[in-house]
């Protein structure tokens, strides 16, 4: 349905994404892109929505070019194509009630006829957890879990058949969360919903994607079924994200892999693979050519000329305490 | 080092923000507090710091660090106190600074306000970086050229420049990304068990919490729902609202059937 080709934006002379490629298929799907801040998957997210000029490669719907799209066109694929954004507040008009904000969407795309916009306003704030009583109230008024629930309803509103989600949980109390993402789950079952999940939290996206992207540094370091790419990761970085994760209920105090350093700065990007002065497993190699992404198994693409070392065991990624990670540095 | 907290409230106006019963953190300990927004955690850490007063706040109970009472202390006596026994990181080291110092010059206010020799406070500047793993080129940075997790191990290095016997620590790791934290989890974890450090370590993140905590504190709306030893707490959560919190935390092995 969605494919991203190649996909290139740069803002001035940083590349904020470079050579990314990937698909999406009818629902009911999810691909969740992650990585760390600076990583570019809001960028990607934005410019799938066509909110950002693309510098290179392609993005085409249905086998359209969305950049190619006119007027008329391009309001189809809005339709079509729907996003929420982590911070809701700033996208709901302070000066609207619920139903005015739901409503505005309905109308524009002429969902349904004019006598039935007030009906569904009423189902789709029950889609997605709300009482009728919520379309009288104003946005601050409302939680913020129940604004992010209208920002959702807002983007179902027009029928979308594909959601690009950025965050749509990071600023939400942990309750809070696990019942926006349970109320996602539903609606992808019953509205055979694709969807973008970006989010810096692999266990979130783990939960609700069937396939993951991990980008560092605007680049697709590694691309997978979820269950292959989080059950045996080939890419150092994938590896040290996954150990980096805080889990509840892990009995003994765990070496993490701690990488060291912070993700680089987008302007002035290390040579080679962009990860090499943080990575455990680096060779000369990956200080002068940056590798391509290349399959390691069916549908496993990793970006990384030490993927079957360390695949294999031979480049052994493993915890090395922060003390001997600063000595390194 | 000895902070014990007992029949603890604070309240704005007639709105009681924080009661807490029992608290106790000694040297070596780390002491978690979980709670989501609005469960009054960051009240509790400014009512240690004798700070929520100046916010208006009317605090009753008792605040003892090794025997003296905070609350109802004066002013001049908490000043000496503060930084100097007590020291505070949060969420957004880069705006807990002023940005129109150098991170060297900080150090060298806050240690001459507490009393150490300029020729002393170099020394112990640089010695304290060197724990948290920063180089001593840092004390030449302005807060706004240290990156988030930089900024975060500057902050906790002020605390040990200063022999700080107290660490309260509000969301110190919430605005960084993950291996960052993890990173400073490291630092915080090593000046506990070197140093003996107290930390009151606050999230939202009970699994941030497990792995630092002896002790959990989880609050709700201001009251103290459950409390006991990290482990158990966590395994085994004895209060309803402690039980939705364990089970709302995003796990890895959840993937989709």
């Amino acid at each position: 349905m969605l494919e991203v080709k190649d996909l290139e934006v740069r803002f001035g002379a940083v590349h904020a994404v470079r050579g990314v490629s990937f698909a999406v298929p009818e629902g009911p799907f999810g691909l969740g892109l992650v990585g760390e801040s600076g990583s570019g998957k809001t960028t990607i997210g934005r410019a799938v929505m066509r909110l950002l000029p693309v510098h290179g490669g392609a993005i085409t719907f249905e086998g359209t070019d969305v950049h190619d799209l006119g007027r008329r066109a391009l309001k189809d694929y809005r339709r079509a194509v729907q996003v929420v954004f982590q911070d809701s507040d700033s996208t709901l008009d302070p000066r609207m009630r619920v139903a005015a904000t739901l409503a505005e969407p309905l109308r524009a795309h002429r969902v349904v006829p004019k006598d039935a916009v007030g009906a569904r306003i009423g189902e789709l704030l029950s889609d997605v957890g709300l009482e009728p009583e919520h379309a009288r109230r104003y946005p601050h008024s409302l939680s913020g879990g129940q604004r992010q629930r209208v920002a959702i309803a807002r983007a179902l509103a027009v029928e979308p058949r594909l959601v690009v989600l950025d965050e749509p949980t990071s600023a939400l109390d942990v309750t809070v969360q696990a019942r926006v993402l349970a109320m996602i789950r539903r609606l992808r079952d019953e509205r055979r919903l694709a969807y973008i999940l970006i989010s810096h939290d692999l266990a979130v996206v783990e939960q609700l994607c069937e396939q993951i992207g991990v980008l560092y540094l605007g680049r697709l370091v590694e691309m997978g079924p979820t269950r292959e790419l989080l059950g045996s990761p080939a890419h150092p970085y994938t590896i040290a994200l996954r150990s980096a994760v805080p889990e509840v209920g892990v009995r003994e105090r765990r070496r993490r892999i701690a990488i060291p350093g912070e993700p680089p700065d987008p302007a002035s990007p290390p040579a080679g693979c962009a990860f090499h002065p943080r990575c455990p497993a680096a060779v000369d190699a990956c200080r002068t050519t940056t590798p391509e992404l290349r399959p390691v198994r069916s549908g496993h693409l990793v970006a990384c000329h030490r993927a079957e070392d360390v695949m294999s065991g031979r480049a052994p990624i493993e915890p090395v305490p922060a003390a001997e990670q600063t000595a390194q540095r | 080092m000895k902070l014990e907290v007992r029949d603890l409230s604070v309240a704005f106006g007639e709105q009681t923000v924080v009661r807490i019963e029992a608290l106790d953190l000694s040297d070596g300990e780390v002491l978690g507090l979980a709670g989501e927004s609005g469960s009054g955690k960051s009240t509790l850490a400014l009512a240690i710091l004798g700070l929520t007063g100046q916010m208006g706040a009317t605090v009753a109970g008792s605040i003892q660090l090794d025997g003296r009472e905070l609350v109802g202390m004066p002013e001049q006596e908490l000043r000496i106190i503060r930084g100097r026994r007590i020291a505070m990181v949060f969420q957004s080291p880069v705006s807990a600074f002023n940005p129109v110092i150098r991170i060297g010059d900080l150090f060298l206010r806050a240690l001459r306000h507490h009393g150490v020799e300029r020729a002393d406070a170099r020394e112990r500047a640089n010695q304290a970086l060197r724990e948290v793993f920063l180089p001593p080129e840092m004390l030449a940075r302005y807060p706004h050229q240290l990156s988030g997790g930089q900024a975060q191990r500057a902050a906790i290095a002020l605390a040990i420049a200063l022999r700080s016997e107290l660490l309260i620590a509000d969301e110190p790791t919430s605005a960084l990304d993950v291996t960052v934290q993890a990173e400073v989890i490291e630092v915080i974890r090593r000046l506990q068990v070197q140093e003996r450090l107290g930390v009151l370590f606050i999230s939202h993140d009970l699994a941030v919490l497990g792995e630092l905590s002896d002790t959990l504190v989880v609050l709700r709306a201001g009251e103290q729902v459950e409390s006991g030893p990290a482990a158990q707490v966590l395994e085994a959560p004895q209060h309803a609202y402690t039980r939705e919190l364990v089970a709302s935390m995003p796990k890895l092995g959840g993937a989709l059937s």
